[in-house]
């Protein structure tokens, strides 16, 4: 079961702020679908291969090219947090 | 000018006036909307229009319009995926799918309402506020392509794309009385759509009826460099519209008959498959034991697969951004205001299932619960062609039933999440009606056999009436 510590560092992991209340909130619904999850359990998995992905594909390879790309403007057109022709954010830590 | 057509009926009224009459009628349909299904509509659709009449109507979707979901990227359209962190966000590049649509002559008529990034079943989850099912409108269109679905069955649109990570697509195309399509894994490029699940998802066509999911098929599958696990299967889809079952072998599986089901759409279900009878095929009763542990395993590797995709939302480089003192703080409170409940649900599920210590527990579980899963759909599809079942267990339920208990939401998944597990092709065909409510009829088939469904769903509909029922509430 998940404690509220848990969701606390689960929210730091994901960096997702969750306030007092919400640790609450989260503990219960969380545990509730854990519970549902537990299921699986039942199942006995020792000598079965994980399935990633059912595309029967393995390591797409392509020549190394240079192709056109975006021009730097058009990629920092979506933000006004720019300078330079860099994306600016506050320092790390 | 009739408010449903079909792309022929679309394409016949093109020609006796001109596709940015066609288009006008659209945006007229839309204008009056009582569904809230669009949360974009283009204002350049009607420029579009006019150029594929001035440059002669070249392409097989010449004028045609279409609605596209909102995470399917195009150039000069937001893109939010009906959520608030992507607020204001403009994709500066193309879909691969809006690229094979452009060239094909398709008409963008805007970007439809979601389930916010796809995680729903019920588009109440958008930020832009629920889309009503056209069939009574205090109710759920389905999710979490239900503004695609809703402006399909409502006459605003006559195409449109959505995607189907566990049913996206089969489940609003069975609540709204329409047509969807997810097709096999790797059969349309997803390089463009906004990842929630990459192991899982395709984006999927909805329409009318059948001919047109065969129609747009042929423009949005193929081969496409940018989406690693594309593949070209060569399908020619319109090909597959075929009115002749005689000797198809029908599986039906019993666990997707389960508790809980409601009884008209058992009955309904049943009786098209006694149908498909009539017209020569088989029917075989098939035993998927496993069936039964794809909502969890589904749902374990979809959240572990969000954690780790929705980690690019964090206010740098587009979108909404909070202030913060420094950089762990700014995203944090990006992510904490930006994200709706239930996407921040999934995501701390995705990162415990993930976390060290539960990994094996969860996330490897769920694999390995998959690879039985899809071993049940091999064995089943070996011995018989299509299988058949509900889309649904049950239809629309009203707005606010069920969105405070997640779970609850999650078990409406049960019959359409384990297609996406396996990969395989699945359509839903609307089968009937309960109080008014439409009942979606779910076709099955082996990898890259989308012909056998198709040819199995438009035997159907040629025979049937349901597909041509419309919702009195928005005619």
């Amino acid at each position: 079961m998940i404690t509220k510590e848990d969701v606390e560092h689960i929210g730091w992991l994901a960096r997702i702020d969750i306030s007092e209340q919400e640790t609450v909130e989260y503990m219960e619904k969380l545990n509730s679908v854990l519970g549902y999850f537990g299921q699986l359990d039942e199942l006995q998995t020792e000598d079965v291969a994980p399935t990633y992905h059912v595309a029967e594909i393995y390591n797409v390879f392509r020549d190394d090219m240079v192709k056109d790309c975006l021009p730097q403007e058009v990629v920092l057109a979506n933000t006004e947090h720019k300078q330079d022709g860099t994306f600016r954010v506050p320092k790390i830590g | 000018m009739a408010k449903w057509m079909s792309v022929a009926q679309v394409k016949e009224r093109i020609k006796e006036s001109s596709a940015e009459e066609v288009t006008a009628h659209y945006l007229e349909n839309i204008g009056k909307s009582k569904i809230n299904g669009y949360i974009t509509v283009s204002e350049k659709a009607l420029d579009q229009a006019k150029k594929i009449d001035s440059e002669g109507h070249n392409g097989i979707l010449a004028g045609v319009p279409i609605a596209i979901k909102d995470n399917i990227s195009v150039v000069g359209l937001p893109n939010s995926c009906g959520s608030r962190i992507l607020e204001g966000y403009v994709p500066p590049f193309n879909a691969h799918v809006i690229e094979k649509l452009l060239a094909a002559g398709a008409v963008i008529l805007g970007k439809t309402n979601m389930d916010e990034f796809a995680m729903g079943s019920s588009t109440e989850t958008s930020y832009y506020g629920p889309t009503a099912n056209p069939w009574d409108l205090e109710r759920v269109p389905g999710g979490s392509s239900g503004g695609s679905a809703a402006v399909v069955a409502a006459g605003e649109a006559p195409l449109a794309l959505g995607s189907d990570t566990g049913g996206s697509v089969r489940c609003p195309a069975a609540f709204c009385g329409v047509v969807g399509l997810k097709p096999t894994y790797g059969a349309v490029s997803r390089y463009g759509v906004v990842a929630y699940a990459n192991s899982l998802e395709q984006i999927g066509p909805l329409a009318n009826n059948v001919t047109d999911i065969a129609i747009l098929m042929d423009v949005i599958a193929g081969y496409d460099r940018r989406d690693s696990t594309s593949i070209d299967s060569k399908t020619e889809y319109q090909k597959a519209l075929v009115e002749d079952i005689k000797g198809l072998k029908i599986g039906i599986p019993k666990e997707f008959f389960g508790e809980g089901i409601h009884p008209d759409v058992e009955k309904a279900v049943w009786n098209a498959i006694h149908k498909y009878e009539d017209f020569g095929a088989s029917l075989e009763e098939v035993s998927m034991p496993n069936i039964k542990y794809a909502l969890a395993s589904y749902y374990i590797i979809a959240m572990s697969e969000a954690s780790s995709n929705l980690a690019r939302f964090d206010g740098t480089r587009y979108g909404f951004r909070e202030s913060g003192e420094n950089w762990h703080a700014m995203v944090s409170k990006t992510r904490a205001e930006g994200f709706g409940t239930e996407v921040k649900r999934r995501i701390l599920l995705g990162t415990y299932a993930l976390s060290a210590g539960y990994h094996d527990k969860y996330y490897l579980k769920a694999l390995k619960v998959r690879t039985l899963v899809k071993q049940d759909f091999d064995r089943a599809l070996s011995k018989v062609d299509v299988l058949m079942a509900p889309t649904m267990p049950n239809p629309a339920f009203k707005i606010g039933e069920k969105i405070e208990d997640p779970l609850t939401l999650y078990l409406s998944d049960v019959n359409t999440c384990p297609i996406n597990l396996a990969g395989v092709p699945s359509i839903s065909v609307p089968c009937g009606f309960t109080e008014g409510l439409p009942i979606g009829l779910q076709i099955m088939g082996k990898p890259f056999d989308e012909s056998a469904v198709l040819r199995a769903a438009y035997t159907f509909e040629q025979n049937t009436d349901y597909h041509t029922k419309r919702p009195q509430e928005v005619a």
